[in-house]
């Protein structure tokens, strides 16, 4: 079972969590002036890496915080965690 | 190759089936063929048999890294249907059901193509609603549906615990009779054998590690088993998509995950339709051996492997044995997972590429068994005559920038959502 290190409440079962996907995209800052390319590539493409990915997962059944964690999509280690407003995620 | 029939079956037999040629010759690759197509799924098989049927190519090569029917295209729970709401996944996968009904005598291989109904059901008045509209539609455009009441589903399917104080009561259902399922490993050896017999190279083993282009246009690929040019090359390895796409420094819409499925102990028929309930998004079919199948939901994070997690597992035998209490006698046997290529909008992407000469299909999520006839049928025309076919207008990979997303179910691009 994937178990994800919640940094406020302890380590967990992946079935607390609601699964908020990819958080590689940066949403551009000014959406009114972007071309439609860049619109695309923000919304809909992906790296779908074999190997670290950053992603979003709500804590839903716990604190409800939204964190950003690092994964391996094919060991399913966790490299690194940040919380708190999906705020850090940086590598360690 | 032999040609299989009563006769050849006659004769093997009496000889005690020891003598049967071996059914796929081996080959090496050329130096070059017209067409290169990456993944002996059902998709690149099909597309390699349409190719030289259909289009007089026959200097062709499908190339997998691993071993024939090792995708997804033997993984699947074999589930044949067109019952859809949207009319461009209808039409594709009415296409493909036509292409099934036919297939096993084309394809002079048995892929025991079994109508034998599918049906959904519905446990509040809003889901019969919805099953109702859904079935109107498809009926305007002649595909016939049916909506059942909880008799007609009770005597169909006794073994459903269809009384009102199950967990979750039964109140209607809807069925669409011509859907049905297919011995899966059996379209990938059909479709590779037909397509042998007109000259395709089949080659097994063998990676595609780069796409050699030059001045912008297609010129062959890297390999395991080193260069191997080609004019045109055609994408449809399913969950190694992204990665093939990002060696032409293409980005596409899809994420990898993990789908499971399993078998119970074979038992005597107790089942003859597919069973689907979309609630917890379960559905069971009997195959002919005798196991029950059982599928649920997608892992529903990121997932490169094929090996899954276990919660999926236990809700979709949970669900299982709500539907069919008497099913908790029997014991799973096996339990298994395939990667699959989900698309942002959970319809699959059939397109010409921005670079030349270069076809992509791929992002058929968990639903691309069904649609094999017509994905090999349509990437074939795409590749021969090198313009959208009309079945391939609505997924080109430009609806994503212009807006022209074909969601059945809308759940924007979160890609784990869809099924
Ligand atoms: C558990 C499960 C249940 C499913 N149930 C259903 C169902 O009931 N009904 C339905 O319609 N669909 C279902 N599907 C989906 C369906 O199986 C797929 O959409 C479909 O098989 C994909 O097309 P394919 O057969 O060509 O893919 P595959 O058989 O996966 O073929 C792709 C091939 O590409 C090869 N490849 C990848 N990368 C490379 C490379 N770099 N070089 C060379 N080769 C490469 C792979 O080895 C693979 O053989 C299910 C899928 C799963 C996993
Ligand atoms: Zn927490």
């Amino acid at each position: 079972m994937l178990r994800i290190p919640c940094p406020y409440c302890g380590e967990r079962n992946y079935t607390e969590f609601t699964y908020g996907g990819d958080a590689n995209q940066a949403r551009p800052a000014n959406p009114a002036t972007v071309s439609d390319t860049e619109w695309e590539a923000f919304l809909y493409r992906r790296g779908n890496p074999a190997g670290e990915h950053i992603e979003y997962w709500q804590h839903s059944f716990g604190c409800r915080q939204w964190l950003k964690v690092v994964r391996d999509t094919v060991t399913h280690d966790i490299v690194s965690m940040g919380g708190h407003g999906m705020e850090g995620g940086e590598k360690a | 190759m032999t040609r299989y029939s009563v006769f050849s079956l006659v004769r093997h037999a009496l000889r005690g089936h020891r003598h049967w040629p071996q059914a796929l010759p081996d080959v090496s690759p050329s130096e070059r063929y017209d067409v290169v197509i990456v993944g002996a799924g059902g998709h690149g098989l099909a597309a390699a048999y349409y190719l030289a049927r259909k289009h007089g190519i026959t200097n062709v090569a499908v190339i997998d890294k691993g071993w024939l029917g090792g995708g997804n295209v033997a993984r699947n729970t074999t589930i044949v249907r067109s019952n859809y709401f949207h009319p461009a996944r209808r039409a594709f996968t009415e296409h493909a059901l036509k292409l099934w009904e036919g297939l096993s005598q084309e394809l002079n291989y048995n892929v025991m193509f079994s109508q034998r109904g599918i049906i959904n059901l519905a446990h509040s008045s809003g889901q019969i609603d919805e099953l109702a509209r859904r079935g109107n539609a498809m009926s305007v455009s002649g595909v016939v549906t049916e909506l059942l009441s909880v008799e007609q589903i009770r005597e169909r399917v006794p073994l459903l615990d269809t009384s009102p104080d199950a967990r979750f009561p039964i109140k209607g259902g809807m069925i669409q009779h011509r859907a049905g399922t297919a011995r899966h490993d059996a379209v990938a050896w059909g479709y590779a054998r037909a397509a042998a017999k007109l000259g395709v190279h089949i080659i097994q083993n063998c990676e595609v590690t780069g796409i050699a282009r030059s001045n912008g246009k297609v010129v062959g690929v890297e390999t395991s088993r080193g260069k191997i040019g080609a004019a045109r090359v055609a994408l449809a390895a399913a969950g190694g998509s992204s990665r093939l796409a990002e060696m032409v420094g293409l980005r596409l819409p899809l994420e990898n995950h993990l789908l499971q499925a399993c078998v119970t102990e074979p038992v005597k028929p107790v089942l003859d339709s597919v069973v689907t309930h979309g609630v917890h998004n379960f559905y069971i079919s009997q195959t002919d051996k005798g196991e029950l199948v059982l599928g649920g939901d997608l892992d529903g994070y990121n997932n490169s492997t094929s090996v899954g997690d276990l919660p999926p597992l236990e809700a979709m035998v949970r669900t299982c044995l709500t539907l069919f209490p008497s099913l908790g006698q029997l014991r799973l046997m096996r339990s298994w997972g395939g990667v699959v290529d989900m698309s942002m909008d959970g319809s699959p992407i059939l397109s010409k590429t921005s670079v030349d000469g270069l076809y992509i299909n791929a992002g058929w999520c968990y639903g691309g068994f069904k649609a094999t006839p017509a994905a090999g049928d349509v990437l074939a025309e795409l590749i021969a005559t090198d313009r959208t076919p009309e079945l391939a207008k609505p997924f080109t990979l430009d609806r994503f920038a212009s807006g022209r997303v074909v969601a059945e179910e809308g759940h924007g691009p979160r890609p784990w959502m869809y099924h």
